[in-house]
């Protein structure tokens, strides 16, 4: 479960006041709104990346307002991808889990199913500047999703792909994330993408989270 | 007199006309030899320098000037002095660079200038004010411990003052060339900043160490004027290469100032070309993947 409770935000000279919004577990939220609007420091700021100055952010039921980033179990992917450019497909598979200190065979197994899961089978031993935009973003869920978190953010991860690559992330993410079980905010400027994905459609506008549809697919 | 729409009517048929009327651009060859002569008249003086050292001098003199003890030691020590030097300065920039590029604080405008002062200040202040400070009393407390002034140490500081700042702009720009997404990731992967940085930024930015590597071994070997005034120019103990070319020019010996000049050149060549080979090898192999 996702929760904001009246959070406050800053970045910079731009702020974000008495923001709210609930996704149930396992459930799939889009947060909507127009560009530099807000929609991704809401999202930075529930994975920890920025500081929430005032209210509450519960994660699972568990108050992780003031948790590191490291520490609340998310799965992040951000805008571009930002793949590690020194690594390899295989690496970023297996990074979360090499910082908790699994063990090799778990390492190994993990990576694999990751790797069907998300059908990068071919690629694992390739370096991100050869991938293309579908490969990187697949690369990206899959690091986000390899410690097996319980919540997954993506800001806008469909951005940058062609209609076909779109179609096909699109309907990946989908079951990728019925599969594995997270609850999911999606940051998104496109309708389209929210029809077809969400439990529940967020809107910011006017620096006012409202939800403007909910169980849609429940 | 025409009606104000009859004119707006005309105006529209003339745009449309000019609009249907194939655009023609400018030859760029001008341009492009005009870049070309701009650029040629540096690399020509670059080479033409390096031309007249080297028929100013024989490959007899070249020799000689090895065969001699006193410019053996020099090169010698400036090779072991530029090296200390460099590491010493990655040790300094690679921490610095990072915190200024990453972390915003009170204060970060002054330090930013401070951190330049060795670039703009002239190297012999910079000799100057070594010597002054280890005058002091804590300057003294230090000395007691391991010479410094007129001494080995001496020289390592003096060209690591120099090298320092050079190497710290590098890695400064290197760490703001590098997203800080990924960092971002990788806490929310599970790192601390430190396995973020260990893990995720230093592997980026090895060009970079490279490069203010380099860099600071380059100024180090040029460096003159601080080594002359706090480490001063005694044969066989604190001479480098450019105090040679000082002490065979204040003796008249031009012959052995350019053989030894010119060894200071081929030596900067060769590490040039060795960053190059190396600095190229990475890009190679991920457009082979």
């Amino acid at each position: 479960m996702i929760a904001l409770e009246n959070v406050t935000v800053r970045a910079g000279t731009f702020s974000l006041c008495g923001i709210s919004l609930e996704i149930p577990k396992g459930q799939y939220g889009v947060l909507m709104g127009r560009t530099a609007c807000g929609k991704t420091t809401i999202l930075e700021t529930l994975c920890g990346l920025k500081p929430a100055r005032a209210g509450r952010i519960l994660l699972d039921g568990r108050d992780a307002t003031y948790l590191k980033a490291a520490e609340r179990g998310i799965g992040y992917v951000p805008q571009d991808g930002a793949l590690f450019s020194t690594m390899t497909v295989r690496r970023h598979l297996s990074f979360a889990l090499e910082i908790r200190k699994a063990s090799r065979e778990l390492i190994e197994a993990r990576v694999a199913e990751l790797a069907r899961l998300l059908g990068i089978e071919g690629i694992l031993d390739r370096k991100p500047p050869g991938l293309s935009g579908g490969e990187q973003q697949r690369v990206a869920l899959g690091r986000a999703l390899s410690a097996q978190p319980k919540i997954l953010c993506l800001d806008e991860p469909l951005g940058c792909l062609d209609e076909d690559t779109h179609h096909e992330t699109c309907a990946l993410l989908k079951r990728v994330c019925r599969d594995v079980a997270v609850t999911t905010l999606h940051v998104t400027h496109s309708m389209n993408e929210a029809r077809k994905l969400a439990d529940r459609i967020f809107r910011i506008d006017g620096g006012a989270v409202t939800l403007v549809s909910g169980f849609p697919n429940a | 007199m025409a009606l104000p729409v009859e004119r707006t009517v005309s105006a529209s048929r003339r745009t449309r006309a000019e609009a249907t009327t194939p655009h023609r651009v400018r030859s760029d060859v001008p341009f492009v030899v005009g870049l070309c002569i701009l650029s040629s008249v540096y690399v020509l003086l670059i080479a033409a320098m390096l031309l007249a050292d080297l028929s100013f001098t024989t490959p007899g003199n070249f020799l000689a000037a090895l065969r001699s003890e006193e410019i053996r030691y020099a090169i010698r020590l400036s090779l072991i002095s530029c090296s200390i030097t460099a590491l010493l300065s990655l040790w300094i920039a690679v921490p610095i660079g990072y915190l200024m590029s990453r972390y915003p604080f009170r204060g970060k405008a002054i330090l930013d200038a401070m951190l330049d002062i060795p670039i703009v200040l002239p190297p012999l202040v910079i000799g100057l004010s070594l010597l002054i400070l280890f005058r002091t009393p804590g300057g003294r407390l230090i000395e007691r411990f391991i010479p410094v002034t007129y001494a080995v140490p001496g020289i390592i500081l003096a060209q690591w003052m120099v090298a320092c700042a050079f190497a710290v702009r590098t890695m400064r720009t290197t760490f703001d060339q590098i997203s800080p997404r990924q960092e971002q990731v990788a806490l929310t992967l599970g790192c601390s900043q430190s396995q973020a940085f260990w893990q995720i930024v230093l592997p980026q930015a090895r060009r970079g160490v490279l490069a203010a590597g380099t860099l600071a071994w380059a100024r180090a070997l040029g460096e003159f004027g601080p080594i002359l005034i706090f480490s001063g120019a005694t044969r066989m103990r604190t001479e480098v290469m450019p105090t040679s070319v000082f002490l065979e020019l204040s003796v008249g010996n031009i012959e052995a100032a350019v053989a030894v000049s010119l060894l200071m050149v081929m030596a900067a060549v060769v590490v040039l070309l060795l960053v190059r080979i190396f600095g190229q090898t990475e890009p190679l192999k991920a457009n082979r993947i």
